[in-house]
């Protein structure tokens, strides 16, 4: 690791506006990462789409990441970009199991819509005030949210009786 | 030389049930289930490079009613089974299903939270194809093997009974590998 950390414009501006809610923050090669507090994120992202300074227009990709062993145990991270000012930024949000809850940003850019309802899908996180936060690619009916790391890796909620299948195959044979 | 010169002076004895099914196995009209990347390959084999009319197969209906043969072509997921047990039970009889690619056989190399682990858990399969894709050439293949059942036991997905299965499970218990090839190469003349 290198010892100098090198501050992006953007985190300096982050920075100043928002000193409490900065948790941390790195740069590499000229692509800024800032770990903000989740409590925040309605207010930075504002921030971010109205400042001369950051324009940021697009919002580019929402997803989350389950560290398993780590408390928090969730971390939601977006990636915007301003197309007027051709810079781009990673935000990252930490988010407890027992508490899955972060404030959607659905009022800011209405891409988000189908991001927040696919992370819930599939991690849970609850996004307040998202307008119809319901599952996007599971059905109705699907217990638990497969993307966790908790979740067993082949377990499978048929919708239909599945037929029963002799084996296709005899091993035996040769 | 049409027919007309073939039987000349003579006529032909059969049974109504062999012209049935050979009738029934060069006008299979297919409806293509396709769901993943398989479907490419389904294009390839479909179009006039393998000219899958030699076979009769080539009209695909797009709609399950006006067909008898359906192929699944790609990975069905445990959202789309009900869909694709839907368009089966739509289906007027007889009908045959064909397997298509590894995803649809198997479940392919997705053993996980979201896909069905082969197609015969939902609907009866009769003719599975291997690869991922299978090459038109193995499409191809699996319509004659389909034809061979057509044509030896009629409408055998109704029943769920497998004649063919249980055959071929003999003959491979039972008979050298090269044997079996013979066999195989010879019930296709
Ligand atoms: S078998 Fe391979 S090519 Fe076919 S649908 Fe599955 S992954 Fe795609």
């Amino acid at each position: 690791m290198s010892t100098e950390q090198s501050i992006g414009q953007l985190t300096q501006l982050l920075q100043q506006q928002f000193p409490k809610a900065i948790e941390g923050f790195h740069d590499h090669r000229g692509d800024e990462t800032i770990l903000v507090d989740r409590k925040e994120i309605l207010a930075i992202c504002q921030f971010l789409k109205d400042d001369e300074r950051c324009k940021m227009e697009m919002m580019i990709d929402l997803t989350a990441v389950d560290y398993i062993n780590e408390t928090p145990r969730f971390e939601v991270v977006y990636h915007f970009k301003s197309l007027s000012l051709d810079h781009r930024l990673r935000l990252k949000a930490r988010v407890p199991e027992d508490d899955c809850h972060i404030d959607s940003i659905h009022a800011l850019w209405m891409a988000v819509d189908w991001y927040e309802r696919e992370c819930y899908d599939m991690y849970g996180i609850t996004f307040t005030h998202h307008p119809n936060l319901k599952r996007l690619l599971m059905y109705d009916e699907f217990e638990g949210y497969p993307l966790r790391k908790d979740y067993p890796v082949d377990k499978q909620q048929p919708r239909l009786e599945l037929r029963e299948v002799h084996e296709r195959y005899d091993y035996e044979r040769s | 030389m049409g027919i007309g010169t073939q039987f000349q002076d003579g006529f032909m004895v059969t049974k109504v049930d062999s012209v049935i099914n050979w009738s029934r196995k060069f006008s299979l009209f297919s409806y293509p289930f396709v769901t993943a990347c398989c479907g490419m390959e389904y294009m390839a084999a479909a179009c006039s490079h393998y000219d899958i009319s030699r076979f009769g197969a080539e009209i695909p209906r797009f709609s399950p009613r006006q067909a008898d043969l359906l192929f699944v072509v790609g990975t069905i997921t445990h959202k789309m089974a009900p869909v694709l047990k839907r368009i089966y039970d739509q289906m007027p009889d007889p009908k045959w299903v064909v397997a298509f690619g590894a995803c649809a056989s198997s479940g392919g190399f997705y053993q996980n939270y979201s896909v069905v682990q082969g197609i015969d858990r939902i609907v009866p399969v009769d003719t599975y194809i291997a690869g991922c894709p299978p090459r038109p050439e193995a499409v191809l293949d699996a319509i004659i093997e389909l034809q061979n059942r057509i044509q030896d036991h009629g409408p055998t997905g109704l029943t769920g009974i497998n004649p063919l299965q249980e055959k071929e499970a003999q003959r491979l218990s039972s008979v050298n590998p090269q044997e079996t090839k013979e066999k195989l190469l010879l019930s296709r003349q």
